[in-house]
Formats: C-alpha cells, structure tokens, sequence
C-alpha cells in the first residue's frame, strides 16, 4: 500500500488541523493546566470530536462506528501530536474501546461502544502494577466467587482512569506473575463497591489513575473473551495502540522539527542567524532523517494494521521504537537549540518535551520494543 | 501513469519470444532443455549483444540513441522476464550507462550523444569519472586540472584521483578548469576524452583493505579534442552537479563494504518472508551463542536490532520515495537523504560485524580464518571510505541544510 496520503486522507488532516487549531490549540491544554481542570480535557470539545467521526474512526457502522481504519486514525492523530490535544483516544478508543471490539461478545459490544462512538462514554484499561511496561506481570486476583468473581489488586498508570466510566481490568484467574495464560479481562463499572480510583497527575498534564479493588464483586458476564486467555486481546490492543500513539508522537515529532529549524533562521547570535552554524546544520539534517525514517514507519505500520500483515507485532514495536527514539531526540534537541528560553514555562518547547517523554514510557520504550522486535525477527 | 494494459501484454508477449529465442542456454535456470550447461565467455558476449541490439543495456533511453526506449512499465517488465527464465538484463560500464548517459542526454549536443551513447549501450567503452584531485576532494569546486584551447584541441595538465577502475577504462568524462581568472564555480568546463592517448599516467591506489579499485590519473599535455567538450564552455558545473545526483542515488542502492546492506526498494515489500530473519544475527550466533533463543550478547543484540529496526525504515523511505513519485509529489527532499544515511548504515553493519565475530575479525590472510572472515575484516575496511566518497557525509549534511531545509549560509 502506498505510503502517501489519498485524497480523502488529506482533506481528513486538513479538516482535523482546522479544528484542532479552533478548538484545541497548545494554548487550551495549558489553561486545562493552569486551571486544574479536573477532568483534564473539555467534554464538549470531546463530544464535538465525536460528532466530527473520530471517535468512530475505527468502530464498525454496526456499533455506530465509521467502519474506517488506522490509516484514517493516524491521520487524525498525528494533528492531536501537533497540538498536543489531551483527549482519550488512547484510552478511551485504542485500549478500553479495542479491547472490547476485539474480545468482547455482541451484546457487551452493543453495551458500551456505541457510547464510545457517541463521545458520551470514557473507558480505561486498568493493566499495568509496576513502574515499568511488562504486559504479562499481572499480580491482581480474580477469584471465582459465587456465579462471578471478585478482583483484588492494585492498578498504576491507568490512563484516565479518574473519569472513565467504565475499567477493563486485567486480572489473574490462573498462572503467577510474568505468564503468559491466566490472565483474564473483566469489565468493570467505576461504582462498584470495593473500588478506589485516586487521580494521578502528570508531567505533560495529562491524568491516568491509581486503582484499588479489593475484593470488588463482578458477574460472569462481565469477562471480555475467554477465561485465562486475556493475554490474546491485550497484545492485538497493545500493538494497535503502540502503532496509533507512534501516529501522535509523529505529529508532535513533526512540530517540534518545524518550530526548530523556523527559530534557527530567525534567532541571531554573534551577529549572525544561528542556522548558518555548522554546528546546529549537522544536528538539524540528521533530525531531519530521523523524522523521515520516523515518518515512513508509522504510515506503514497503520496501513498493515488495516491490512491484517502478518508480522503486524514486528511492526509495531518497530514503529514505537523508533518513535520514543525520535521523540526523545527531537524535543531533546529543540529545547537545546532553543537555548534559554527553551527552559522558560512560558515557551511551549518544554511542553512538547514532557508529553514526548510520557508517550515514550507509555506501552513500552524503546528498549523494550528493540527487545520484541528482535524477538519477533528470531534474534 | 499507469500504462494501458494491452499494450503492456503485448509487449510482454513480444519480449518472451525474443527472450526465449535470443538467451543462450548457460545463462538461463534451468536451460530449456532442463540441462545446465557451464557458460563461456561467448554465451556472456552473445547475450550482450544481442541485447544491446535491442538497446536493453540501456533500457531507459530513447532509440534514437541506442537505447530501448522503454517505459518504466515496460522497464519493470523486462527485468521480469529476465527474472522468470533465470537470466538477466546484461550490464554495460557502469559509469557510462547510470551516470555519463543520463547528462549526455540532458545537456550534450546532437553529434556528441549520437557519437557516445550508442557505445555505451553496445558496452564498447569502459568510462571513468575525473572529478576528484588531490587538492578538491569535499571542496570539488577547487580543482586545477587545466585545459587551454590549442586549434581543434584542448591540452589537459595536471591530476585527477579516487578515480574507479581507471586502469580498466577507454575514456574520462572530466571535469577542467578553463578560466583561471573566473570565481571557482564559473571556470569549470565538462569535457570527454580517450585515455589511451601519449601524456596519460595511470597508477592504482592501495587501500587500507587491500583493495586497488581506485587510481591516481595524471596529465601531461594531453589533448583532448575541443568538439568532446559538453555543454557550454565554462558552463561544467551544473552538468558536475547533476552528474553527481545520479552518482549519489546509485550509491544509495549499492555501497562497497560488509555484506548485503542495501535494501532493494523494488523487492523489499513484494516478498516479504513469513518469517523476517536477520543477517546480522545469524552471522553472529555461531560466534556469540545463544541464550533463550536470543543472542547471548544482549549488547551486541541490541545494536543488531538498532541497524535492522533502521534497515527496516530505510527501505520504507525508498519505497515512500517512489510512492511519491507517482503520486506527482516532489521528492528531492528526502533523496537528498539516502546517500548520507546509507553509507553511516552500511559502515555500522560493518562494525557490527567485526563485533560479531570477534578475533576471528581480525585475520588478514592465510591460516586460521576462513574467506568469509577474511572478507568481512576487508570489507569492514573498505566501508570506512563509503561516507567520504561520493560526497562526505559532512558535505551531505550541508546540503540537507541548506537545500531541504533552507537554513541560512
């Protein structure tokens, strides 16, 4: 599949740039900030993004979805980057909303993703325990009790996990810590009895949660899949979701580039624009590769993802690898080059900084993707 | 554009009888017969011909000179069939059909292209290319190589180096200064002549490999005559510059040095294995051993996946690049960037290599290695000039700088 937009795909960027420049410019995640909103993001803009189809982009029509792909996601996405747009797609669409496309039955489907298509439901993904991303170490207990189960444990980084309606909880019926089998997915209503949902705030400003179930009451029918076999869901949701978030990074990856080498031609030291030192024209055409290289892999890896390739998981960790690297380096370097006034609050560098830093830890770094990937290529 | 499909199937069906008819029996798996006979040099020298005939050892230019005057479409083709029956489209010199032609066509009066290209098809003339001296190699715009005008000739003195494979070739395609007095990019004139001529020096070069591929050249009052001059005179270096395009996108395909770094943008995403293996890593596992079905040296591992993790890019960037143009997008941009990211990849694979195989990578010649580890030490050798030829990777940064991104002088 080629890899340039189609025309329907340019007029979709042209149309989200516009509205993310009204509705969700840099400046509106700052005053989210400085207000401490506290749900982070605004509803409304969230249920305008939903009337606009994005939301729906990866649904199908059955549920109220635009029956579209990842390819038209990304699109949308990679404008979020360029914003810094704190909206759940991530949670909401890429890992709660997936989770239940992927393994859920119809009628939970036809329960919850209308809602999600709507923009009227916020979903989470309560998986991660540790500071680190290992998508097996799952210690929460899912102990059969009576028709259903009961869920102990505590969840870290659960990405907006202080508003979502609903948590679909990874938890062990089977096995110990780092298997594979055994883990099981359960849906989860925020009201239930025995749960703790303790917002946490972020360095980008964003907000994920802290849960605690103890010992929280759920039916049968609120297992997503199969019993001990969550693990399947969890790496399909995993791998669309490194590749969607490799969308954003791209977008952000992009800005940061631009405002830099813009600031290079303008900005003027020792009586001379700083662009014209050798020093920062070096630095700036290897960016200048990085983003290209960073460019190519992720409209790849969204056009495989639609096209069902196999090596679909190489491809992803290929994609966000390559793009926590790329992040971390960009925004690196633009701060650098933007000397002073690059650590000023006031300066939106920094804020490009911290959201690229929590994208690269977020569903693996690059470290942990290299690992995969080299696995997954019989090394 | 996509080409009308009949025409396609027609000459598709066209070219197989002639194929068919044409290849000599050695050079095609298997024979007709199902035999397979060795070749001989004649089969080699048949099958050039009778393909140069046809002007498909220079499929892309127009027949009026030689060429085969094919599409890219029917380009694609040809080089399939040749695939199918085993074969393969024969190659003619090298600096002649992928870097000479191309300019001749652009910018070399009617006699000069009649003259010199139908040569280059029939594979006639081994050229060489006298760009470098030693005192112009980043700063090429330097060079002192002089040519003064005598009645129908032009008297060349002074040396040309880094020149390939001067030693096996007919004729240079040059680059002299004929006005001293100009500023440096004004004074440059682009001139061809035969090098089997009195006042010509040839002396190869040893390199740290090993290797003796390229040649010091040097000039004694040689004449050249002045109707072999191209395009304007003192106009040469808009046809260096462009000649040096062509140079830089071949040397994003293919570089000299360990192994087979480059990703083939025509074949990478068509047959993509089942199973995507490495190269690298399967170099080193005899000598690193294995761990968990992992590499046991999770540090040399990790720099494996780094080179093939950015392989894999590379070759999507090549592939976007075509994408692209297509689609009727402009792509200079990101081809300005393939020479300099494949000759760091290709010198890092080589390092890679060494680390892989250890001491084993240290063995020069004789006892105690064998050929394969002999020629990754050269080859790992030989990539160290891959970022200084062709235009230095520094050279390469500056022109992303200001070309691509516009970044003040």
């Amino acid at each position: 599949m080629a890899l340039v937009l189609t025309e329907e795909q340019e007029l979709l960027r042209e149309s989200a740039a516009d509205f993310l420049a009204e509705n969700s410019p840099v400046t509106h995640l700052r005053a989210l900030r400085d207000g401490d909103d506290e749900t982070g993001f605004s509803k409304a803009i969230w249920k305008n993004m939903a009337e606009l189809g994005w939301t729906g982009i990866v649904f199908p029509e059955a549920v109220g979805g635009a029956g579209l792909g990842f390819a038209e996601l990304g699109v949308v996405l990679e404008e979020c980057g360029r914003t810094l747009a704190p909206y759940p797609f991530l949670s909401t669409v890429l890992l709660g909303g997936r989770a239940v496309l992927l393994g859920g039955s119809q009628a939970q489907q036809e329960a919850i993703l209308p809602g999600v298509c709507s923009g009227d439901r916020l979903l989470a993904l309560a998986f991660q325990e540790k500071a680190h991303f290992r998508p097996y170490d799952v210690e929460t207990k899912a102990e059969i009790a009576g028709d259903g189960y009961r869920l102990t444990g505590e969840k870290i980084f659960v990405l907006d996990g202080h508003v979502a309606d609903q948590l679909i909880v990874a938890a062990r019926t089977a096995g110990s810590n780092g298997e594979r089998e055994g883990i099981t997915l359960f849906v989860v209503d925020r009201a239930s009895d025995g749960i703790t949902i303790q917002r946490t705030r972020m360095v980008d400003s964003r907000n994920a949660a802290r849960v605690s179930l103890d010992g929280v009451a759920v039916e049968s029918g609120a297992v997503l899949g199969e019993v001990d076999a969550g693990a399947d869901i969890l790496e399909s949701v995993f791998d669309g979701a490194a590749i969607a978030l490799s969308a954003e990074m791209l977008g952000l990856v992009k800005e940061v580039f631009e405002r830099t080498v813009a600031y290079l031609k303008t900005r003027e030291q020792f009586g001379a624009r700083i662009g014209s030192f050798q020093a920062l024209k070096h630095r700036a055409a290897e960016m200048f590769c990085e983003v290209e290289l960073s460019n190519v892999i992720t409209l790849d890896a969204l056009r495989a993802a639609d096209a069902g390739r196999d090596g679909l998981s190489r491809l992803a960790s290929a994609a966000k690898a390559r793009l926590s690297d790329a992040a971390s380096l960009i925004t690196c370097e633009a701060l650098q080059m933007h000397g002073g006034i690059g650590m000023t609050d006031e300066e939106e560098i920094g804020l490009f900084l911290k959201r690229a830093k929590t994208a690269e830890l977020t569903l693996g770094d690059a470290a942990y993707h290299r690992d995969r990937f080299a696995r997954l290529t019989g090394f | 554009m996509a080409e009308p499909s009949e025409s396609i199937d027609a000459f598709r069906r066209e070219l197989r009888t002639f194929l068919d008819e044409n290849c000599p029996a050695a050079l095609r798996n298997p024979a007709k017969d199902g035999s397979k006979p060795e070749p001989t040099p004649d089969d080699y020298r048949t099958w050039k011909d009778r393909m140069a005939a046809r002007g498909y050892t220079t499929p892309e230019w127009p027949k009026e000179y030689g060429g085969g005057g094919l599409s890219k479409g029917e380009l694609a083709v040809l080089r399939e069939e040749a695939e199918r029956i085993g074969s393969y489209v024969p190659a003619v010199s090298f600096f002649g059909a992928s870097m000479l032609g191309p300019v001749l066509l652009e910018f070399a009066n009617e006699e000069q292209k009649r003259e010199h290209l139908p040569k280059i098809t029939r594979g006639e003339i081994e050229w060489c290319q006298g760009y470098s001296e030693p005192g112009a190699g980043s700063d090429l715009a330097g060079l002192q190589t002089r040519a003064v005008r005598d009645g129908d000739h032009y008297i060349i003195n002074g040396s040309k180096i880094w020149t390939t494979n001067a030693h096996q070739s007919d004729w240079m395609f040059c680059l002299v200064r004929t006005d001293p007095k100009a500023p440096k990019h004004d004074g440059i004139s682009f001139i061809l002549f035969d090098l089997r001529v009195p006042g010509v020096t040839i002396s190869p070069i040893q390199l740290i490999s090993g290797q003796s591929d390229f040649c010091q050249v040097f000039f004694e009052d040689v004449r050249a005559e002045a109707r072999n001059l191209v395009g304007p005179l003192n106009g040469g270096w808009t046809i260096a510059k462009r000649l040096l395009q062509h140079e830089r996108q071949l040397l994003s395909s293919y570089m000299p040095g360990v192994g087979d770094a480059a990703p083939k943008p025509s074949t990478a995403p068509k047959t993509q294995p089942k199973q995507p293996r490495s190269g690298l890593a399967e170099l080193a596992r005899p000598y690193v051993g294995e761990k968990d079905g992992c590499l046991a040296d999770p540090a040399l591992r990790d720099r494996i996946a780094q080179w093939e993790l950015d392989a894999l890019c590379f070759g999507l960037s090549l592939k976007r690049s075509g994408d692209a143009a297509k689609a009727g997008q402009d792509v200079g941009a990101t081809t300005s960037m393939f020479k300099l990211y494949m000759s760091e990849m290709n010198k890092r694979r080589a390092e890679i290599t060494i680390s892989a195989l250890g001491t084993q990578g240290l063995g020069w010649s004789g006892d105690g290695f064998n050929p394969t580890e002999i020629a990754n030490t050269r080859g790992w050798l030989r990539s160290k000039g891959n970022s200084i030829e062709g235009g230095t990777s520094e050279v390469q940064r500056n022109v992303i700088a200001k070309r691509v991104l516009g970044l003040p002088d």
